[in-house]
């Protein structure tokens, strides 16, 4: 038998029906839902008069529309109450399990699935968000889906998949001072562009990548739809077992014990292929900030703004985006002022996320000139945070944690960037208008966001280190 | 549940000469409050469309005149970001059946297709001439034969071939949805299910 890819194995294992000149019938372990991609697909199942195939393998939370403030009072804004109330009724009828507001494991979707233990190796998962993706961390295949798709797999637990082609991108050596898995992948999607894994599912080894925590490797394949990647996964490791036990969906006892060795067996064999191959050398790599319109368009934080020939194809776009963020080529990213600093979302608001902000702000003091949102990505981030005493450290130091949702990542609820202003933002896209009508995004890792916020302008975090 | 077939449409198209063109600009997430899949057309390219005070930003293509049909013409890597089907349900609802482009992003493509709107990808070369005949001649009609997975500058002949799955190509043709093709394999989910899941 030819050698597998780890994609490939699990793949294969969830394939009911391939379709001959067209897509596999691809059977889903986990289907989670939010209030925002759902609504017209439960629609779309009631019209046909079926009910949901396999409400036991989904699960729901409200994250994308929620106020990160008064979570206990009634949603002001009232679409956005509406469509929360929607999400409840939806599951109410359809015996859907629902953490929504108020309810202690709350939080964003993409991190309440890790958290609970509902992610696991092996698994195929979707959910109607493009950074799915994150769930892959755990060696499970794990995709963002439209609306269609969510009624399929509501209707059928399956999804209509063509199979996407395989990159293995591998980060050999040691990670510098202050460079962090955010890094690592704005590094890469710098060097492939925005699109240069359109296509393709990754796989993401090597050392640098084995030494993530899980929190890192979620950051890691959580930003490869920023490269157009479907996903990418991780095989699992002993970090991987360490991270499932105890947790509240995952195997308990002997149970668990037999499930770890099958994790562990899940790993691309010797010799198998794939499509593309990319190897980088970890210590090329430094803390990264984006300067432009798509996260392809990052440099190290010490950097200068890359110039572009009037006469390249791509100059059009390119100083459109200078254009819109204000920017000029050539010029340092290092000491722009920073209005907002916003450190949360589905990329980096994990509680590894907040202590390392709160490590380095702690003694200082939050600059006069910044707003800044600090946004757990759950209830039981912001429990373990207040635990920590997190909280009152960041109070010490002028920062206020707020309560869970995806926030200004897109801007849904009230947490908008005004226009023209400048955000130095954990999250995961820089697009115009993304953190609010007009806002400018710079995206970075907890630790640049934190000195950005210390200081008032964009800092090397590293001197701060 | 039966959607609009598509066979061959012949028309004028809009020019869209910008890349990257992700699915935030095509539907900011603002408007994705709404809980049915009607109307999003309004919104559609809302920040590049209105200005700040909600009038019409008259230089942008959808406010000028000049273009009009139910084709668009997009600069590479169309639809990237989000899986919000709604960027698909916008183009659609303003009136779009085809969106032409050099490259597009695997979710909105798997979106558009689901909802009767299709994506025609061209080379960057082919791409850039029909940004050319639309600069000197706004009213260029393509004809877009699904059918033959063609697409053509109807003035000169000047042609392209295009790819679509087999499978897609015939629900496109006859209407079919992927949900009704599912529903009907209920045997083999099942079956799949019993040998796969202790």
């Amino acid at each position: 038998m030819e050698p597998k890819t780890l994609f490939d194995k699990i793949w294969d294992n969830h394939v009911v029906e391939h379709i001959e000149g067209g897509p596999d019938v691809l059977y889903i372990d986990r289907h989670l839902i939010h209030e925002v991609t759902s609504p017209q697909a439960f629609a779309g199942i009631e019209q046909r008069g079926i009910k949901v195939f396999r409400p036991d393998r989904t699960v729901a939370t409200a994250d994308h529309n929620v106020p990160t403030r008064d979570q206990h009072l009634p949603i002001r804004e009232e679409l956005s109450r509406l469509q929360v109330q929607k999400l409840e009724e939806n599951c109410r009828n359809h015996n859907i399990p629902l953490y929504g507001l108020g309810h202690p494991w709350q939080g964003i979707v993409h991190v309440i699935g890790p958290e609970l233990g509902l992610t696991q190796p092996g698994m195929t998962i979707v959910c109607g968000d493009s950074h799915t993706s994150t769930h892959g961390a755990f060696g499970s295949i794990a995709f963002g889906i439209g609306t269609s798709e969510v009624e399929m797999v509501l209707a059928t637990q399956c999804v209509l998949q063509p199979k996407p082609k395989k990159m293995r991108i591998t980060v050999e050596g040691t990670l510098g001072k202050g460079v962090t898995a955010k890094d690592i992948i704005l590094y890469i999607t710098s060097k492939i562009s925005a699109s240069g894994g359109t296509g393709y599912f990754i796989e993401y080894a090597g050392s640098a990548i084995r030494s993530l925590s899980m929190e890192g490797r979620m950051t890691l394949c959580n930003m490869s739809i920023e490269m157009g990647a479907r996903g990418g996964l991780v095989a699992p490791d002993e970090t991987t077992i360490e991270y499932m036990r105890g947790r509240e969906f995952a195997p308990k006892g002997d149970d668990f014990d037999r499930m770890a060795e099958e994790w562990l067996s899940l790993k691309t064999e010797e010799g198998a292929v794939f499509d593309r191959e990319i190897t980088y050398d970890a210590a090329d790599i430094e803390p990264m900030i984006t300067y432009g319109t798509n996260p392809g368009m990052g440099i190290p934080v010490t950097g200068t703004i890359p110039v572009v020939n009037k006469d390249d194809p791509d100059a059009g776009s390119y100083y459109k985006a200078l254009d819109y963020m204000g920017f000029r080529a050539g010029e340092p990213m290092t000491g722009k002022p920073v209005d907002y600093v916003f450190l949360g979302s589905c990329t980096n608001g994990r509680i590894e996320d907040l202590r390392a902000f709160v490590r380095m702000v702690r003694g200082h003091r939050k600059a006069d000139n910044v707003v800044a949102w600090i946004v757990p990505g759950s209830k039981q981030v912001e429990k373990q945070a207040m635990q920590e005493g997190l909280d009152k450290i960041l109070k010490e130091a002028g920062f206020e944690l707020r309560q869970p949702g995806c926030s200004a990542c897109l801007a849904m609820n009230d947490d908008k960037i005004p226009a023209g202003k400048y955000s130095v933002s954990t999250s995961n896209r820089n697009f115009e208008g993304r953190q609010g009508p007009g806002a400018r995004t710079m995206l970075a890792s907890p630790l640049t966001a934190a000195a950005a916020a210390i200081t008032g302008k964009i800092t090397d975090p590293r001197e701060f280190l | 549940m039966p959607r609009e077939k598509f066979t061959i449409l012949r028309s004028p198209f809009v020019p869209l000469p910008v890349d990257n063109v992700d699915t935030d600009q095509i539907i900011p997430a603002r408007f994705l409050k709404a809980t049915t899949r009607e109307g999003f057309g309004d919104n559609l390219f809302r920040d590049w469309r209105y200005t700040s005070d909600g009038t019409p930003n008259p230089d942008f293509v959808l406010n000028k005149d000049t273009y009009s049909g139910k084709i668009l013409v997009a600069g590479k890597n169309f639809g990237s970001g989000s899986s919000r089907e709604h960027a698909a349900w916008a183009l659609y609802d303003y009136g779009f059946r085809v969106v032409v482009s050099s490259f597009f992003a695997d979710i909105f493509r798997n979106n558009a297709l689901n909802n009767g709107l299709l994506p025609v990808q061209v080379t960057e070369g082919f791409l850039q001439r029909l940004f050319e005949h639309s600069a000197t001649d706004p009213d260029t009609v393509l004809e877009i034969n699904l059918p033959e997975q063609t697409i053509t500058v109807v003035a000169t002949g000047e042609h392209e071939e295009f790819e679509i799955n087999a499978y897609k190509k015939e629900c496109m043709l006859n209407g079919y949805d992927d949900i009704d093709y599912l529903l009907s394999n209920k045997d083999k989910i099942t079956a799949y299910e019993q040998s796969h899941h202790k």
